[in-house]
């Protein structure tokens, strides 16, 4: 990508990102949500999110394959436990690359 | 800040955001030290983090940079990692809509999660003083502050990290991070479940738009499971109200 094409991505999700946080605050009484999209919204993180992570852990490779001997599933598996357990990102992350690490170190 | 009240309410809006700032360092590392590996400058780094100032929003985008993904497939995934935003801005906005200009374009700009949930408690709380607006901005700014600084820490960093310690994973794991706390309940796994498995399947969809397609099946899977699981709630009533009145 060009740098003009990637500065004028990067203000239009300015544009756009500012246009989410001042909506209500700014036209409070002239916007009204409705109720199933306030409860659409409360699924965005996790759907998205899982969307991001799913893929990321489990396709390797330009061509995206699944193989088994992909090390990032136990690891992420670990992450995961670690998160549940502590709701910490630093101890989330150290479980992570650590098992990560261990396992390349040893398989 | 002129009255002594308005500079208490401001510090302790500060002191409320120490705690979280562990929880955003690593955050900021990573996001600063992949775009760095990505090849991008120092100033184009934080001139993306100046102008997104939203970490995750951050990292999808770096994310989908590197897999070449068509600028507007980038801008549309990352305004609906955004749209909680607006979740955010409807429930303070009765707290704040009267301020100045001065006040609501700024506070609007540094609109996070952390600075959303520690003040939303402030302004709905029931001995709410008229103060409670500068605590809200001293928990913005502390934690634009957190943001900006650990990116840049980020970006030095960046530089001397070799590829065999492969960091580019420290991106799905630190969404994982969130993700895990964020499931509280039956519909939000559902959501989860159905968005992660979408996302793998239609990973080879055109333009990158596996992801959107799989956001929109996973809340869509959420809203119905919820409206399964109230469907059966209120029967479950009915029918306990019905037992009631035959015995």
């Amino acid at each position: 990508m060009s740098d003009l094409a990637l500065w004028g991505l990067f203000v239009a999700v300015s544009l756009g990102t500012f246009a989410l946080r001042f909506s209500f605050i700014g036209l409070h009484g002239r916007l009204h949500i409705p109720p199933i999209f306030k409860r659409a919204l409360a699924y965005v993180p996790a759907s998205v999110l899982a969307a991001l992570v799913l893929p990321a852990v489990t396709l390797t490779g330009t061509e995206h394959s699944f193989t088994i001997d992909n090390l990032r599933i136990p690891a992420a598996a670990v992450a995961a436990l670690v998160a549940w357990k502590s709701h910490n990102t630093l101890l989330t992350l150290a479980a992570g690359m650590g098992t990560l690490w261990l396992l390349h170190m040893f398989l | 800040m002129k009255k002594p009240e308005e500079k208490q309410a401001f510090i302790s809006g500060v002191q409320a955001l120490l705690p979280l700032i562990p929880g955003v360092i690593p955050f900021g590392l990573v996001t600063g030290i992949t775009a760095t590996e990505q090849g991008l400058s120092p100033l184009t780094t934080m001139g993306m983090t100046l102008l997104f100032y939203a970490g995750s929003a951050q990292l999808v985008a770096l994310q989908l940079l590197r897999e070449d993904v068509l600028p507007l497939v980038i801008l549309f995934t990352v305004l609906v990692v955004n749209l909680r935003f607006m979740m955010y801005s409807a429930s303070i906005a009765p707290h704040v809509h009267s301020l100045p200009r001065r006040w609501k374009w700024p506070l609007s700009y540094m609109l996070s999660d952390q600075a959303y949930a520690l003040s939303i408690l402030k302004f709905t709380a029931a001995d709410a003083s008229k103060n409670v607006h500068y605590f809200f901005a001293g928990t913005a700014i502390a934690m634009w502050l957190s943001w900006i600084i650990s990116v840049m820490l980020g970006i030095v960093l960046g530089t001397g990290i070799p590829a065999s310690w492969s960091l580019d994973f420290a991106i799905p794991l630190a969404f994982l991070a969130i993700l895990v706390p964020a499931i509280k309940n039956s519909p939000h796994l559902a959501a989860a479940s159905v968005g992660g498995l979408v996302a793998v399947l239609a990973i080879d969809a055109p333009y990158n738009l596996g992801l959107l397609l799989a956001a929109i099946c996973g809340i869509l899977a959420g809203v119905t499971l919820e409206q399964l699981q109230l469907k059966a709630d209120s029967s479950a009533d009915n029918s306990s109200a019905d037992n009631k009145e035959s015995s």
